[in-house]
């Protein structure tokens, strides 16, 4: 099968790479360049876990066409850190034991990054809202919720 | 046809680990060059926090900060030998594997510090920090760092030591069937709200209270992340989760997670976790296992819960509302 051209930027990278057709973002980002941050739960957009930043917007990497992603920016967890530092929400989901096997955790930042994107001062129903796409078998979610609730907070006091 | 509430309590032993034939873990530590210290293991990490607990039990009996220990699990091929992360088993049989072969292993590390500060390995001590002193003459003194490095490369020893727990299988009394399939159990009693929609057979869990005797907690956060989980998962046994919904008969199992059902973030029960610690005889540091068990009292309790609430007994579970509306119509005159 020809091989297709794809160019985005990656965690303010640009890639440039030749895909099979109807390769699937998550399997170009993590088989492809080597991202492994998104992960593969049930590869039919049930599970959150393979949520990526598209164009500031919330994507499932496994339901959408990497072809499609030509010349968009792409955020992933792995991007986050700065230098070594971890962004506030890595910080707040270590502090808060939000992470057990932390399979569901890169798909729960991600999530949790577009709300304080949009919401830096969400509620607790704001941040169920946004995390309701994701499933997480280990913590039984209150600790994630915290862990996003420490983020807006800490977020907001750096701001101020 | 109204909302009624109702509140059910349930009891469990938990046993720490199982029973068939015998159930042994194997445990290796070694020092590098540099006097840090690698466990090698077959037991899993499989998000329970394994590498994070034997690291702090092999720096406890060794006697150094716990970042001077790597633990290795790689490899069920190369390492050795352990029955599996199952049964609630790991912290309590790997940990113990883990005590015998660091003892072993910092009894050699004594040896050779005893021969480089020319005293007697008995009259040495560690003081948790990186460091081998001599008993009430801590001015004499020589660092982990420098007792590994004359092991390796002037005395020729080879600081390891090996570790092996087993449980031996229990054989029941001929006569009277009794038997002891478990060395340690751990307890747990939780206290369940619910309200029950007696038209639509609907649960909502209100909250559960949750009080678990694990033991001593090693890492407390982690086992509080575990209970606080567990409790979670053991609302979703009660009330959702199935692969047959009509076992044997595989009609309508679920197939993916729009099927197999999970209470997600928005469905929280208000939870409470209080954690009671009593010691065990035979754990490590007095350590059982609360993996499992963390997730089985809410399970009876919900039950009785709606027992109390619309009086009937459910006893296959998921509690669904189907069972719920059959019970209440099988139960109604005419």
């Amino acid at each position: 099968m020809a091989k297709v051209p794809v160019q985005f930027t990656l965690n303010g990278a640009e890639k440039a790479e030749f895909i099979d057709s109807g390769t699937t973002l998550l399997h170009a980002l993590r088989d492809k360049i080597g991202d492994t941050s998104p992960k593969g739960g049930c590869h039919q957009g049930t599970c959150g876990a393979c949520s990526v930043i598209i164009d500031g917007e919330l994507r499932l990497s496994c339901l959408t066409l990497a072809e499609a992603c030509n010349g968009a920016t792409i955020i992933t967890t792995s991007g986050l850190s700065e230098r070594g530092v971890l962004h506030p929400l890595q910080r707040a989901f270590l502090d808060a034991f939000a992470t057990q096997c932390g399979f569901c955790t890169p798909g729960m930042i991600m999530a949790a990054k577009v709300l304080l994107d949009h919401t830096p001062n969400p509620s607790r129903e704001d941040v169920v809202e946004a995390l309701s796409g994701n499933i997480c078998r280990c913590t039984g979610y209150e600790p994630i919720i915290q862990a996003v609730l420490t983020a807006a907070r800490s977020n907001s006091q750096n701001a101020a | 046809m109204a909302i009624r509430r109702g509140r059910g309590v349930a009891a469990i032993n938990y046993p720490t680990g199982m029973n068939l034939g015998g159930d042994p873990t194997q445990a290796l530590v070694h020092s590098t060059p540099t006097g840090n210290f690698m466990v090698t293991l077959s037991s899993v990490d499989l998000g329970q926090g394994m590498k994070q607990i034997m690291a702090q039990i092999c720096a406890e009996t060794i006697g150094v900060p716990t970042d001077r220990v790597v633990v290795d699990t790689a490899d069920t091929d190369t390492g050795p030998h352990c029955m599996g992360t199952f049964a609630s088993r790991g912290t309590h049989r790997a940990g113990n594997a883990v005590i015998q072969a660091a003892r072993e292993a910092r009894q050699v590390m004594l040896e050779v510090a005893a021969e480089e500060l020319e005293v007697n390995a008995s009259d040495l001590e560690t003081d948790g920090q990186g460091n081998i002193l001599v008993k009430g003459a801590p001015q004499r003194s020589i660092s982990i760092f420098d007792v590994a490095l004359s092991a390796h490369f002037k005395r020729g020893r080879s600081i390891s030591g090996r570790g092996m727990f087993l449980i031996p299988r229990s054989y029941p009394e001929k006569e009277t069937g009794a038997m002891k399939p478990s060395t340690c159990y751990a307890h747990a009693c939780t206290v369940a709200e619910v309200e029950v929609d007696d038209e639509t057979g609907e649960v909502t869990v209100l909250a559960v209270t949750n009080v678990f005797e694990i033991g001593r907690a090693l890492n407390p956060k982690m086992v509080e992340q575990q209970l606080v989980g567990g409790s979670w998962m053991g609302i979703s046994h009660a009330l959702y989760e199935t692969t047959e919904p009509y076992y044997p008969n595989r009609d309508h199992g679920g197939t993916d997670f729009n099927q197999y059902l999970m209470p997600g973030p928005g469905d929280l029960a208000r939870t409470e976790i209080i954690v009671l610690e009593r010691p065990s005889a035979d754990g490590p540091y007095g350590a059982k296992g609360p993996g499992e068990m963390c997730a089985n009292p809410q399970i009876p309790a919900i039950a009785n819960a709606v027992f109390d609430a619309v009086g009937v007994r459910i006893d296959t579970l998921p509690i669904t509302p189907e069972r719920i509306l059959r019970a209440l119509k099988a139960q109604a005159p005419n």
